[in-house]
């Protein structure tokens, strides 16, 4: 029922865009989109379908297939179903730490099922009073008696956290934030299913609380305290999956409204005669194009190893969130009332894209970020530091 | 050799931010304009630029804080490397 794979794993460099987009995007029309509103209704993605992104290879595409193709991926899959994209993101990041990070023990027990999608991860770092300032985490762990780790805190908003089996989670130790892999099912970890979102309702965020959680030493990923630059890393790999993934969003609105437009009439015209609908479509059809070349020059600059990549994420992921979010206002101005209402996906789109302006650092830290490193490209790092004028918020980045 | 890897380093550094007095022993995390985004760039910076990959045990905050130690952390991977010790 499901067909073959359709996620390659030759890397992109060496391929046409088309020709990556093609396999992703026939799944996503054939079994994803469809289901999309469902999935969103019952506030579930179902293991069955967890299960056919597996087969498709999708959840290992961080390791496998190079970095334009995971753009392009989760392009499509955004385009088909936020929440999908969403829990496709946190395990990435999650595979991708372990990967870059891992003990060998780590490694050896959890790369495999991560990359073919039988183990799902998570990324555990905001809490009740740490979202975009990383710096307050307040979950601690600390040495245990006879070695390892002994884990407490409470993460909140944990996106694909009902179902997780491995947990990227950030805590204070002696020698700063320091980020630890812990399964699932670590005695003393409760998770607490979060309903009721505005968007991304099918993507099973939970609240996570760790109650006394040993860990075993090898839990730690890197080195003690470097927790801060590890989030930084695994946020840009975030930030890329969640640009990619608005500018799928920005395509299914475009492709929505143009469809209405064409077909909707209103005083015996159709409603695409009008130039104030034209305008809207407009803004769309070039957001899209912009958007979606800031998301390919990042991909290639994380092929090619270039520092340069993570400015030009922080670039991909705040001009795509903010098109998602103005291309589904405007898809659904132009939906009128059906497009307010669960006829149509653009109201899921609207919902899901304001989430897109929030998760992964939000607009205004992307703003931040953004405007200190063209500050300090510019000479204007020196004078800052004199006048004794806050950095770039450290961290802040969730 | 170290004094090159010395001044690449510290060009890298000075293009990200230009007009800062740079001493190779200065803590460049004291300057007050270095968050963890450019700890990433650096570190991506210097897998690419000397072709390596860091260790986890030598991923200390303590190993990026000066062009100096940057420099003394190529040698010390490259020098792994080469007795077969390779980096994780
Ligand atoms: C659906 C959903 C899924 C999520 N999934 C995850 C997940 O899987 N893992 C995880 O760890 N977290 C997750 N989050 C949390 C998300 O990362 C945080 O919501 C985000 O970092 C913002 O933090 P906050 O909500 O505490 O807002 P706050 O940080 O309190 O910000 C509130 C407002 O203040 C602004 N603001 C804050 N600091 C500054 C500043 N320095 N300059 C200018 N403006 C500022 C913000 O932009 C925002 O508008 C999720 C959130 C949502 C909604």
């Amino acid at each position: 029922m499901t067909p073959a794979a359709t996620f390659s794993a030759t890397p992109s460099s060496d391929v046409d865009e088309a020709a990556l987009r093609a396999g992703p995007r026939a799944f996503v029309d054939a079994e994803l989109a469809p289901r999309a509103d469902a999935f969103d209704e019952a506030a579930e993605i179902p293991e069955w379908f967890l299960t056919s992104l597996a087969e498709q290879g999708m959840w290992g595409a961080v390791r496998t297939g190079g970095m334009v193709a995971f753009g392009v991926l989760h392009e499509e899959v955004g385009r088909g179903c936020s929440s999908a994209r969403s829990l496709l993101t946190v395990h990435s990041m999650a595979l991708y730490a372990l990967d870059r990070w891992g003990s060998a023990a780590m490694r050896e027990r959890w790369l495999d099922p991560m990359t073919e999608g039988g183990r799902l991860g998570a990324f555990c770092l905001t809490e009740p009073g740490a979202g975009s300032d990383i710096t307050a985490v307040a979950a601690t762990a600390r040495p245990a008696p006879g070695g390892g780790w002994l884990l407490d805190g409470h993460k909140k908003w944990v996106t694909g956290g009902e179902r997780a089996d491995l947990l990227l989670v950030f805590a204070r130790t002696e020698r700063g934030v320091s980020a630890f892999l812990v399964p699932a099912d670590t005695p003393g970890l409760t998770r607490t299913p979060v309903r009721g979102l505005l968007g991304t309702r099918a993507a099973l965020t939970a609240e996570i609380r760790f109650d006394g959680c040993r860990l075993p030493a090898e839990a730690l990923l890197g080195a003690e305290g470097m927790g801060t630059a590890i989030a930084a890393g695994v946020l840009d790999i975030g930030r890329y999956s969640v640009a990619s993934g608005s500018v799928g969003i920005v395509q299914a609105c475009l492709d929505a409204s143009v469809h209405h437009a064409t077909t909707r009439r209103q005083g015996g015209v159709l409603i695409g005669r009008h130039q104030l609908i034209q305008k809207m479509i407009t803004e769309m059809a070039v957001n899209l194009r912009a958007a979606r070349a800031l998301c390919l020059r990042a991909g290639r600059l994380k092929e090619a190893g270039d520092p340069a990549t993570i400015v030009e994420t922080c670039a991909a992921k705040y001009l795509a969130s903010v098109s998602a979010m103005r291309a589904a206002t405007d898809a659904v101005q132009i939906h009128g009332a059906s497009g307010c209402s669960a006829e149509r996906s653009v109201a899921r789109y609207f919902r899901d894209a304001k989430i897109m302006e929030i998760i992964e650092g939000s607009s205004q830290i992307q703003e931040v970020l953004i405007a200190q490193h063209a500050l300090t490209a510019a000479g204007g790092a020196r004078p800052a530091a004199r006048a004794g004028a806050p950095a770039a918020p450290e961290g802040s980045t969730a | 050799m170290s004094e090159q890897t010395g001044t690449r380093i510290r060009d890298f550094i000075l293009t990200r931010f230009p007009g800062v007095e740079l001493d190779d022993r200065v803590d460049i995390f004291t300057l007050g304009f270095v968050n963890s985004l450019f700890a990433m760039e650096l570190v991506m910076f210097l897998e690419k630029e000397f072709d390596l990959r860091i260790p986890n045990e030598e991923m200390s905050l303590d190993n990026f804080r000066t062009v100096e130690g940057m420099s003394a952390l190529v040698a010390r991977v490259r020098a792994g490397a080469s007795a077969g010790a390779g980096p994780a």
